[in-house]
């Protein structure tokens, strides 16, 4: 017998499973990078202040609703900003926007409650302001409860945060880094163009990072 | 075999004449009937006959139950019927229109004085004229006039139906304090009404509750839903967290259930698009969010065209699919909700440094004064100057000042 079969039989593991089936941003280096979100799997993307993160989740929700798909957001922080999405090519209309007033509790309730209803394309949830006292003290239950409901279904959770959350239970872990901001003219007279983002994977580990750029709105 | 009741004289038409009683009449021997006319019904009374016998009996039946001010006649045909009730007083049973005049029918002025100059005066005259001379004469209208002259009109009945409604009422033995039992009496209900819509082929967009209280107050509760629905399960499950968070302040002596029935909504699906969340279904998840997080919190954002700083508003809808683009490069933007107050130090009118709660440090780069006013018409009037700022650790930031001179940072750029 195949050794690795009887290890697999002996205790229980996991048989092997089919690559998952991505979602492409449309972000050519990005896609280059990780070939798209995987479906039916929990996603991270982490970083510190104006490092990208929210660019790339903008990327993913206009990738998402330009196949006619119906995303939810859910605002831990009441942070969204529909005006820069929309920029983005974020279909507003296919778009759930749920405010959860600074309360990482609800917010954790609508999003069990958006996985179990299933049928959306892509759940955002975005942690990035919650404080690390706050992220800490929430239950990791949550995360396995939260990759049992989307596995075999084609819903992307893509969390947004400053650090690792979900970990074990995520699929693809993107870690974000800004690499310059564009300014044009003269000092005293400066008008900002543009940032240019870093995007590395973590998990799965690659060697090499994504560039992106994100003109100013 | 048709009857027809025509109410004859000048009080017919009057709202509390004979004329308002007709439709009651026709329901006490058949039900279904067509009113022609607010004073003349006609209905089949093959039925009747294992009833109340021959045609005559039938007819006497009828009349006994109208009264005297009622014409009775009862014919062949549906047209033939109206036709006599219009032109014969009292009862007529198997009349014979061959000497009527021929503006009894409903004719145009213009084909009448036609007729009159070809010596056409009464039914049968016009009955015997060559079908096909008719028809070239006066079309189809010439023709339908001469079929009814013959009595060989044959149509289906524009049945009377009355509007159904969906309500129903419970009164209570005692006062009930609980949601539970009440909930249990309206889930009774609704599965009553909602087999009602399935079986007419309709569905709901409005559910409303109303109870009755002990404290002589009543308090009513109105779902009104995105999409109709008419699943019981969905619609009790809608209502029992409407009240949950709305309850009564009271027990309950009385509950109504009214249901607004509209068309069901149909949808075009296709084999190769991706699947979206059921609207029931989503609804119902919709609710419960509403449950946790407040009304006022869950929807679509729809932005606005104006010039405000937050030119969105977020309306309280479901998703829908409509035409997008793929994404294009502009930056990302979050808000600080509410924003943070900043002490912000200047040199030479532009910051130069910043603290706030968790920000604070050295404005590498600075652009603006962007200066904004408006809506000092309304209640939400805005003035300030922005700028955009890179701090020294390299994130980005739009500040603002207002006239106050008190500053702010209203989110970063990500």
């Amino acid at each position: 017998m195949n050794p690795y079969a009887a290890l697999t039989t002996t205790f229980g593991f996991r048989p092997d499973t089919p690559p998952l089936e991505t979602l492409p941003t449309g972000v050519a280096s990005l896609d280059a990078l990780i070939s798209g979100f995987p479906r039916g799997a929990i996603s991270e993307i982490l970083g510190p202040e104006s490092s990208g993160r929210t660019t790339i989740i903008h990327a993913l929700l206009a990738a998402s609703t330009s196949k006619f798909e119906i995303c939810a957001y859910v605002d831990t922080d009441d942070s969204f900003d529909p005006v820069s999405a929309s920029a983005a090519g974020v279909a507003l209309s296919q778009l759930l926007w749920i405010r959860c007033g600074h309360n990482a509790g609800h917010a954790l309730k609508v999003a069990d409650a958006l996985l179990h209803a299933g049928g959306f394309g892509v759940i955002i949830f975005d942690l990035c302001q919650i404080s690390t006292k706050v992220a800490n003290h929430i239950p990791i239950s949550y995360w396995y409860r939260f990759r049992r409901a989307i596995e075999n279904t084609p819903t992307i959770l893509a969390l947004i945060e400053k650090e690792p959350l979900a970990r074990s239970c995520a699929a693809l872990m993107l870690a974000m880094k800004r690499s310059k901001t564009v300014w044009k003219g003269a000092p005293g007279f400066e008008l900002l163009r543009g940032v240019e983002f870093e995007a590395a994977s973590r998990k799965p580990v690659r060697q090499a990072a994504a560039n992106l750029n994100a003109k100013a709105i | 075999m048709f009857a027809c009741l025509h109410v004859c004289g000048r009080r017919a038409s009057a709202p509390t004449g004979p004329a308002a009683g007709l439709s009651k009449i026709a329901e006490a021997f058949s039900p279904w009937f067509e009113q022609t006319a607010p004073d003349t019904i006609v209905f089949p009374i093959d039925g009747l006959k294992r009833l109340y016998g021959k045609p005559e009996q039938i007819a006497q039946a009828i009349a006994q139950h109208a009264g005297a001010a009622v014409n009775v006649a009862i014919a062949e045909t549906a047209e033939s019927a109206i036709l006599a009730a219009h032109n014969f007083p009292g009862i007529t049973v198997g009349p014979e229109l061959d000497h009527l005049d021929i503006s009894t029918l409903p004719i145009t002025e213009e084909m009448l004085e036609t007729l009159d100059t070809w010596g056409i005066r009464d039914l049968q005259e016009l009955a015997g004229l060559p079908e096909t001379g008719i028809a070239e004469r006066f079309g189809e209208a010439g023709v339908h006039l001469q079929q009814l002259a013959k009595g060989a009109t044959h149509r289906p009945l524009r049945v009377f139906q009355q509007a159904t409604t969906y309500d129903d009422r419970i009164e209570l033995d005692h006062p009930v304090d609980l949601l539970d039992p009440l909930l249990f009496l309206i889930a009774r209900m609704l599965a009553e009404q909602c087999e009602k819509l399935q079986a007419h082929g309709m569905a709901a967009n409005e559910v409303t509750v109303h109870l009755e209280l002990d404290d002589k107050t009543e308090h009513s509760r109105t779902l009104r839903l995105p999409i109709p629905m008419r699943e019981s399960k969905s619609l009790l499950k809608l209502l029992q967290m409407d009240l949950e968070a709305h309850p009564p302040q009271a027990a309950t002596l009385a509950l109504s259930l009214s249901l607004k029935p509209v068309l069901p909504r149909t949808v075009q699906t296709g084999i190769f698009l991706p699947a979206t969340p059921a609207p029931d279904k989503l609804e119902l998840t919709l609710a419960r969010i509403r449950g946790i997080v407040g009304e006022n919190n869950v929807g679509i954002a729809e932005l606005m065209d104006t010039h405000h700083p937050h030119p969105y508003r977020l309306a309280a809808s479901q998703p829908k699919i409509t035409d997008s683009q793929p994404w294009t490069d502009r930056q990302a933007f979050r808000y600080f909700r509410p924003p943070i107050a900043a002490k912000v130090e200047l040199q030479r009118d532009r910051p130069a440094r910043i603290a706030a709660l968790g920000i604070y440090g050295k404005v590498l780069n600075a652009a603006g004064p962007w200066r904004s006013s408006g809506g000092w018409w309304t209640q939400t009037v805005w003035n300030r100057d922005e700028w955009d700022v890179t701090l020294s650790y390299g994130a980005l930031y739009r500040i603002y000042r207002e006239p106050s001179q008190n500053w702010f940072i209203e989110g970063s750029y990500d």
